[in-house]
């Protein structure tokens, strides 16, 4: 018969479902083979009603002012259980390194007296804050949740893309979107064993709660947020709602005597971690940005005062600029004694003449990113632009080379994904979330894989009109994809034999006989 | 109960409980009303739009009114809390920021309803407006259903139905007062009773005739019926007597259970006989009541800093 990926025709990257047109990869089979019964109308059918299900339950994010949904596309991303291990050592090696780090700037500063990374990189940094300088938090943990974006190249190898340290989001959409798959197609799921990803909001809590100051028995977690015309917002909510927590603005914030109270109905409630989604110049007007209106004045006081854990912590974008990401191979040996398991993209820093002279005639050949852009933005692709705007880059360039870096294109593998011509490849990226509760780092299983739905875009990210996949990590076999169960309850024994009553006028109740087949 | 809800969810509960209310109630009178001019056009239409348009707290503003303009004006118009959409569309906002508090079928049932509004719009422009107007019905009916069947009864629930009660004795001082001006469209008593949803309630609690008295007083008076005002004041009161539980052994200091309170007591001992003569004096009564309850309400537990602007987070 025919199928859906007849015409399947893979682009000039790796392709993540098959190995060459007509040959698809060993952990891709059931997928396959669930898929390719489906007739292009009935695919459509299930992915209008997907997307119908995000509207409905206001799965969105906020582009422009208006809410959208996050599109999700039908076609799973799989990692197959041999690569997740990997994966999953990297990131967390990743993280272990960027906490030193993190520990080092605003502590003693070994690497720096040693060396390894140059001081002025974080002087110079926007995001080095000596507000909390010389202040270590309660358990020792900055980056309680990470997002570290891996890209696969060209020869299958994945790579580190960038490290967000600071409020990485899009982990609501790896649970809806797991949701929103096991209603669309549940015989999918029920032969495959695929890791849950529920567990996040509990792992969560519990490194939140880890965090709080020592004195506290019973910590009071909440969740900041700007407001809900944030883009975020959506995610902001689920998390507070699965953690049972507070989800609080500003403006339910008071300080005083470097204690931090809710504002309720019942007059203050102290709180203890706040896991804030505002960015450190918004957080707190009396240290940063004094027009800000939607943080708490005294927060970062409060935090010094070792009353309040800010979660991450408050200078946290001094680790995951875009330069320094060029050094996290050097602190993974420096500071953890190993080699790295999953490297970077080959990068250049402009700092060094030769280098920037070296990249300045390759401009038309590099991919070049503003250090402190988030979200794809400012990105210039070379083999992409034309010759004015590269010669406006290369002006910026030349003015500010501390504010760049240059990287080699890679051409991010691709994954079958639905458009309106049938299954096409796209690009996609992943980005796994890493949750620190100060004596291990837990590694969610899979995480967010965006799609660049516009066909050759290599800019993947929610604000470019990216849209997303269900990211499964397959198990080894079906006990280790599962939680324990718990022993099953015995029923009364008499509970199988009685009927379920029937009544009403006229009808007589089940008095003999009326067994329920 | 033991640790306060925020204040500003409070607030923002409160005030779904009303806007739910205000559409749920506002179709009612409306699809009651409509159908009466559409059943007589051999009235003075004009007049009939106005008096409800004022009822309902829209200005009809000096051109010639119809149907049309007051569908527009007090159903379809999502640019004020006033009219149907806009207060479906205030209340969706408002669920939007209170989802980690409300089930995710109370936040479902309000954003469903704000997207599908619309097309029932549509619809209606096509059928006529009853089928936009039973829409809403509906809706606020599943939305007061599942807040019933999913939420806890905490403060949360406390000032939902305390915003639900104010609104509803509000909308029903308006829908009697409806009957006070001369116009030829003043609605006779069993259409009051049709646009509270009480016709049948009343019928068999009084019989199939539409004595005035009876009337007003069913719909002021009676203990039994839901949308009653006495019932509704009741259950205000035990709303506010959970929330702050007096313990005061003369008198209570609480000021916004005082003005409910006072009224409850006048309705219960108000002889149903004299009701007719002092309905006018009783209505202003009420609209003054719910002014003065939510004063004191937001004074009360709705205190904190003012809202701002937005960032990004990246």
């Amino acid at each position: 018969m025919a199928d859906i990926f007849d015409d399947y025709q893979p682009a000039a990257a790796w392709d993540e479902m098959f190995e060459r047109a007509g040959v698809p990869r060993a952990a891709y089979g059931p997928v396959l083979a669930a898929l390719q019964p489906l007739d292009p109308a009935e695919l459509r059918f299930r992915a209008d009603q997907l997307a119908r299900v995000f509207t409905d339950r206001g799965v969105t994010f906020d582009y422009a002012g208006e809410e959208r949904p996050f599109p999700l596309d039908l076609i799973p991303r799989v990692l197959d259980a041999l690569e997740w291990p990997t994966l999953e050592r990297g990131v967390r090696q990743r993280v272990l390194a960027l906490e030193s780090f993190l520990a080092d700037v605003y502590g003693p500063g070994e690497i720096f007296k040693d060396g390894l990374v140059p001081w002025r990189l974080i002087s110079t940094s926007a995001h080095f804050h000596r507000e909390v300088s010389g202040l270590t938090p309660p358990n020792g943990v900055r980056a309680h949740i990470s997002g570290i974006d891996l890209i696969r190249d060209e020869d299958g190898r994945f790579r580190v893309l960038e490290d967000n340290v600071r409020t990485p989001s899009g982990v609501s959409y790896v649970m809806e979107n797991r949701l929103a798959m096991t209603r669309t197609f549940p015989g999918l799921f029920a032969e495959q064993h695929v890791h849950p990803v529920d567990e996040y909001p509990a792992r969560l809590l519990a490194a939140l709660r880890a965090s709080a100051p020592r004195d506290v028995a019973d910590p009071v977690v909440a969740v900041l947020t700007p407001g809900v015309g944030n883009a975020a917002y959506f995610e902001h909510t689920l998390l507070a709602r699965l953690m049972g927590v507070e989800l609080v603005e500003g403006r339910d914030l008071i300080c005083a005597g470097n204690r931090v109270y809710i504002q309720t109905t019942q007059g203050r409630r102290p709180v203890h971690v706040i896991y804030r989604r505002i960015d450190d110049a918004y957080l707190d007007p009396l240290h940063f940005n004094g027009g800000s209106v939607i943080g708490c004045p005294g927060i970062v006081n409060a935090a010094r005062a070792g009353n309040l854990t800010i979660a991450n912590a408050v200078g946290n974008g001094v680790a995951d600029d875009k330069l320094i990401y060029t050094y996290v191979p050097e602190m993974i040996r420096y500071y953890l004694g190993e080699e790295p398991v999953l490297d970077n993209v080959e990068s250049y820093r402009l700092e060094d003449p030769d280098v920037i002279s070296w990249v300045l005639d390759r401009l038309d050949r590099l991919v070049l990113k503003p250090v402190d852009g988030a979200g794809g933005k400012g990105i210039v692709i070379g083999p992409h632009a034309d010759a004015a705007t590269l010669e406006a880059l290369r002006e910026t360039v030349v003015r500010d080379p501390r504010g760049w870096l240059a990287q080699r294109p890679v051409s991010l593998s691709t994954v079958p994904t639905l458009t309106d011509r049938g299954p096409a490849p796209r690009h996609v990226d992943l980005r796994p979330f890493a949750v620190n509760d100060g004596e291990d780092v837990w590694v969610l299983p899979g995480g967010l894989t965006r799609v660049a739905l516009p066909e050759g875009e290599l800019v993947v990210n929610s604000s470019q009109g990216g849209g997303s996949k269900d990211t499964w990590v397959l198990a080894a076999d079906r006990s280790s994809a599962q939680a324990p169960e718990d022993p099953p309850i015995p029923l009364p024994r008499t509970f199988a034999d009685v009927t379920v009553p029937q009544g009403g006028p006229g009808h007589g109740s089940t008095i003999e006989g009326a067994q329920q087949q | 109960m033991s640790t306060g809800l925020l204040s500003r969810i409070a607030e923002t509960l409160f005030w779904i409980g009303r806007y739910v209310e205000r559409a749920d109630d506002t179709a009612r009178i409306l699809d009651v009303h409509l159908h009466r001019m559409l059943e007589e056009p051999s009235g003075d239409v004009d007049a009939g739009c106005r008096a409800l348009s004022a009822i309902l707290g829209v200005p009809p503003g000096d051109g010639r009114i119809d149907i049309g303009t007051v569908l527009s004006r007090l159903a379809y118009d999502d640019g004020t809390p006033s009219a149907i959409a806009g207060a479906l569309q205030a209340a969706r906002t408002g669920g939007r920021s209170v989802r980690e508090v409300i089930s995710t079928e109370m936040w479902e049932c309000l954003n469903v309803t704000w997207h599908e509004l619309d097309d029932r719009r549509r619809a209606a422009e096509r059928l006529g407006p009853h089928v936009f107007l039973r829409y809403v019905r509906e809706r606020a009916a599943l939305f007061s259903g599942l807040a019933d069947a999913t939420m806890s009864r905490d403060e949360g629930w406390h000032f939902l139905v305390l915003g639900r009660s104010v609104e509803r004795i509000d909308m029903t001082a308006r829908l009697l007062s409806l009957r006070m001006p001369s116009a030829s469209y003043a609605p006779d008593w069993s259409m009051l009773l049709r646009a509270s949803g009480a016709d049948e309630s009343y019928i068999r609690t009084h019989g199939g005739t539409g004595e005035p008295r009876l009337v007003a007083a069913f719909l002021l008076l009676d203990r039994l019926f839901p949308r009653s005002v006495l019932h509704v004041l009741t259950l205000a009161e035990d709303c506010l007597a959970v929330l702050d539980p007096d313990p005061a052994r003369a008198g209570f200091t609480d000021a916004a259970r005082r003005p409910i309170g006072r009224l409850r007591t006048r309705l219960e001992y108000t002889d149903a006989a004299q009701l007719l003569e002092q309905l006018p004096e009783l209505l202003t009564a009420l609209q003054h009541t719910c002014v003065r309850a939510t004063e004191a309400v937001a004074d009360k537990y709705f205190q904190y800093a003012l809202p701002v602007a937005w960032e990004q987070e990246g």
